[in-house]
């Protein structure tokens, strides 16, 4: 019973807390530049606006453009309630595996890209055969490293492996920091943002998640833009449950625990929305080729993560 | 260059026009101006601007080795021979002249129209006959490409930004730009139209307005060429407050541009300091001129502001506290290399294109070519001045940003000076009342502004034409993304930032 209770509140949590993380990074980008930014609440409001709005769909669009959207937002929002954020103990949590976490994100991307090509224009082709391209790139890097983390703890399954670095596996952390790098970087490409891909532009030849969903409007654009905020909370969820579990409440924990946990893990994402931010005004977005030069070094730190741990296992 | 004659000895076979100053005009006939076609075929005469009248083609020419200017000019009725063929830079203007004033070139290679997109009330609106309207707007048939796996990409002209309207057609194969073709004439105002007939102060203000960016560089552009043609000359103070305004202008627009460019590269921490800065000397301008890009300021026969103590202390200040910011930020742009990374060999621009169609301000100067209008023809104060002309080899992003970056100090520099030394006087002596034509060549932030003007004996305009300094490099534009990624366009398209504007008259 507690775990359906909890999940339900993880589930609330992480569309309630979504558009505050994106508004946190926007409000320090905008800090760090000098301008005063808009308010923390801004997102809300303009999922609201939008939700609000007419959806105007193009005469070229079949059903799958106003398909997409809602197989989107589901997909992207089950797999961030899978995550655990600050409790381990929830109805989802045997479920929450990484590969399906991937799989899902997948699945998400497939009818974003299809959708983006759907109504024809020339944008949505370009901005999904650049989101393929990244794609193919970033999920080798990402299995590779969800292949290092199960070999070190045994499980593919993010709330065991952060269980497992809680309790501290000796010598370990070669493998694990280069882990962590691997998905820092493979998280920058999948939520689309600098260097990879910027979301503020409005240059559609250089966009390409925007490109993508340059045609929706209304609440199909809301729930695309509600999907990319998910996905952002998602990785910071899942690198704060992975490579920095301490405070996360383990099962049979109270409420006192649970409270905790909620700090905890609010702390975690803030810090790491801050760090975002910071690094996203220190730098330019690159060529669109060099992304593969950027995700290849991701993999290939995951491939050495792997190899470290043979390394340090036969020490 | 043995046995080619210089500009102005070739020339002087023809009529010459009296009262057109400062530089000479002469008058062809068919066969002389068929002539002067082949002629620049083997000469190095820079083609500086073409223009027409109702029965009449111009021609302005520089010789690169003397300096020299002249106009040359053809009495036609309804066709000429086109310079094209020698200057591909005349291609587009001569495509405006045709939907203008319905005069053909002829031999030219692109027949198509450029300005009319078939929405006006009539065609050839400023032709000596009426011409009927037009069937309706018509189809512009773009370059074919051909080839497996090319695609077409329409870009514009209504874009996701706040940016002017322009239509770009890229053909690419994959992300590899094969051809950029560029369709412009959406900002279309009818300027020539409407300076017809206007009186000297009524043009003045339209000029001002054909690109807002450059208000102050065609405000003085305007003003030279009336002040040329009814031959009265500013006073030295009115001078050096012309110079003061350009500095300002230059200072902001390059500021922006710099700003612009790197947020192209999503590095928005540029754009946010560029434009506090940019926003300071507005602040400044408004408070010292009442105005914040320096409108209607500069009038036929000298200016209309003063400088007090205080606004000079205001001014003085400004430029004091400007310089280390700007220094600061020049070191953040060296020295991130994530930037530098997409600036370095991006968008080259090749110099003999540069030369060949005669592109000015950092577009040039990044490509070796270092013409500045300030020193070359030259016009005071700043020939007393001595500006320094920064020139690169390179001829990528990078470069015309360095261009910028070194002309920001320049300029920065030159207020300075200016502040010190502006002579005191009249800012203002009114201006004869009498015919003629005249031209005048300024420096904007963009480069070379050309003004031609012909006032009537009761001192209105009878006919007045700009040429932005754009026409010449809306072209190298296309050159300098084939090739390219598409992604890289913005980039590209940021650090030439060509006016719409003042292109689209």
């Amino acid at each position: 019973m507690t775990s359906f209770v909890l999940q339900v509140v993880q589930t609330l949590l992480c569309i309630a807390l979504a558009p505050l993380v994106t508004g946190l990074v926007r409000f320090v980008k905008s800090r760090l530049q000098g301008r005063r930014g808009p308010s923390l609440l801004q997102p809300y409001r303009d999922l609201y606006r939008l939700l609000q709005k007419e959806a105007i769909v193009a005469d070229s669009a079949s059903w799958l453009f106003r398909f997409a959207p809602y197989v989107t937002f589901a997909a992207v929002w089950l797999a961030a309630a899978m995550v655990p954020s600050f409790s381990t103990e929830m109805l989802l949590t045997p479920a929450a595996d990484l590969i399906a976490l991937v799989a899902l994100l997948g699945l998400a991307r497939f009818f974003t890209a299809l959708a983006g090509m759907d109504v024809g224009t020339s944008f949505g082709g370009i901005g999904a055969s650049r989101e393929m391209m990244i794609a193919s790139l970033a999920e080798p890097a990402m299995l590779m490293m969800t292949f290092t983390l199960s070999l070190l703890a045994g499980s593919t399954a993010p709330a065991i492996i952060g269980g497992f670095v809680v309790g501290g596996g000796v010598g370990l952390e070669v493998s694990l920091a280069l882990a962590l790098a691997a998905v820092v970087m493979v998280a920058i490409a999948e939520t689309g943002r600098i260097p990879v891909d910027n979301p503020a532009t409005h240059l559609e030849l250089t966009m390409v998640h925007e490109a993508m969903v340059l045609e929706y409007s209304g609440r199909h654009l809301a729930l695309m833009e509600a999907a990319g905020m998910l996905r952002l909370l998602l990785y910071m969820s899942l690198i704060a449950c992975i490579f920095a579990p301490w405070g996360v409440a383990q099962p049979g924990a109270g409420l006192g625990g649970l409270a905790l946990g909620f700090v905890a893990y609010c702390g975690k994402v803030a810090a790491m929305a801050v760090a975002l931010a910071w690094f996203e005004s220190m730098i330019a977005k690159m060529r669109v080729f060099r992304v593969a030069d950027f995700l290849g070094g991701a993999l290939l730190l995951a491939v050495l993560a792997t190899i470290f741990l043979y390394v340090s296992e036969a020490v | 260059m043995i046995g080619n004659p210089s500009l102005l000895d070739y020339l002087p076979d023809a009529r010459r026009v009296a009262l057109h100053r400062p530089w000479p005009r002469f008058l062809l006939d068919e066969a002389g101006w068929r002539h002067l076609v082949r002629q620049l075929g083997v000469s190095d005469w820079e083609l500086l601007g073409v223009w027409a009248e109702a029965a009449e083609v111009h021609c302005a020419l520089r010789d690169e080795t003397t300096g020299d200017i002249a106009v040359a000019s053809l009495a036609c009725k309804d066709h000429y021979p086109s310079l094209s063929p020698a200057r591909p830079a005349a291609i587009r203007l001569e495509r405006a002249i045709r939907d203008l004033y319905g005069l053909v070139p002829e031999g030219i290679e692109d027949p198509r129209p450029w300005l009319d997109h078939g929405r006006w009330p009539r065609r050839a609106p400023l032709a000596a006959t009426r011409h009927d309207p037009p069937a309706g707007p018509h189809r512009y048939k773009f370059l074919p490409v051909e080839g497996n796996g090319l695609h077409q990409i329409p870009v514009g002209p209504v874009h996701a930004g706040i940016i002017e309207p322009g239509h770009f057609r890229f053909h690419a194969a994959g992300e590899t730009v094969v051809r950029l073709e560029e369709r412009l004439g959406y900002q279309h105002k009818g300027i020539e139209g409407l300076m017809a007939g206007r009186t000297v102060a009524e043009a003045a203000r339209l000029a001002g307005r054909v690109s807002g960016d450059s208000t102050v560089a065609y405000a003085i552009a305007f003003a030279r060429a009336v002040e040329a043609a009814s031959g009265a000359e500013a006073p030295p103070r009115a001078h050096w407050m012309r110079a003061l305004l350009a500095e300002l202008e230059r200072v902001a627009n390059h500021l922006f541009d710099i700003g612009a460019i790197c947020n192209d590269a999503a590095f928005g921490l540029m754009l946010a300091e560029c434009g506090a800065m940019r926003e300071a000397i507005l602040q400044a301008n408004a408070r010292c001129f009442g105005h914040r890009l320096l409108m209607d300021l500069v009038v036929p026969g000298g200016v209309v502001c003063d400088v007090t103590r205080e606004t000079m202390a205001l001014l003085g200040g400004l430029v004091k506290d400007l310089r280390p910011r700007f220094e600061e930020l020049v070191n953040l742009y060296d020295e991130s290399p994530s930037l530098l990374d997409r600036t370095v060999g991006a968008g080259v621009t090749a110099a003999t294109l540069v030369h060949r169609f005669g592109a000015g301000g950092f577009v040039g100067r990044a490509a070796s070519r270092g013409l500045d209008a300030r020193r070359q023809p030259g016009y005071p104060p700043y020939d007393d001045l001595d500006v320094a002309v920064p020139v690169y080899a390179e001829g990528d992003v990078h470069h015309r940003v360095l261009v910028r970056i070194d002309e920001v100090r320049t300029s920065l520099d030159l207020i300075r000076r200016i502040l010190d030394e502006m002579p005191g006087g009249p800012l203002h002596r009114p201006i004869p009342t009498r015919g003629g034509e005249g031209m005048a060549l300024v420096e904007g932030f963009r480069g070379e502004i050309l003004m031609w003007v012909r006032l009537s004996e009761v001192g209105r305009v009878v006919r007045c034409h700009p040429r932005d300094p754009s026409w010449f490099q809306w072209p190298l534009l296309e050159a300098a993304i084939e090739g390219n990624i598409v992604a890289d366009f913005p980039l590209c398209n940021k650090s030439f930032n060509c006016s719409y504007s003042g292109h689209d008259l």
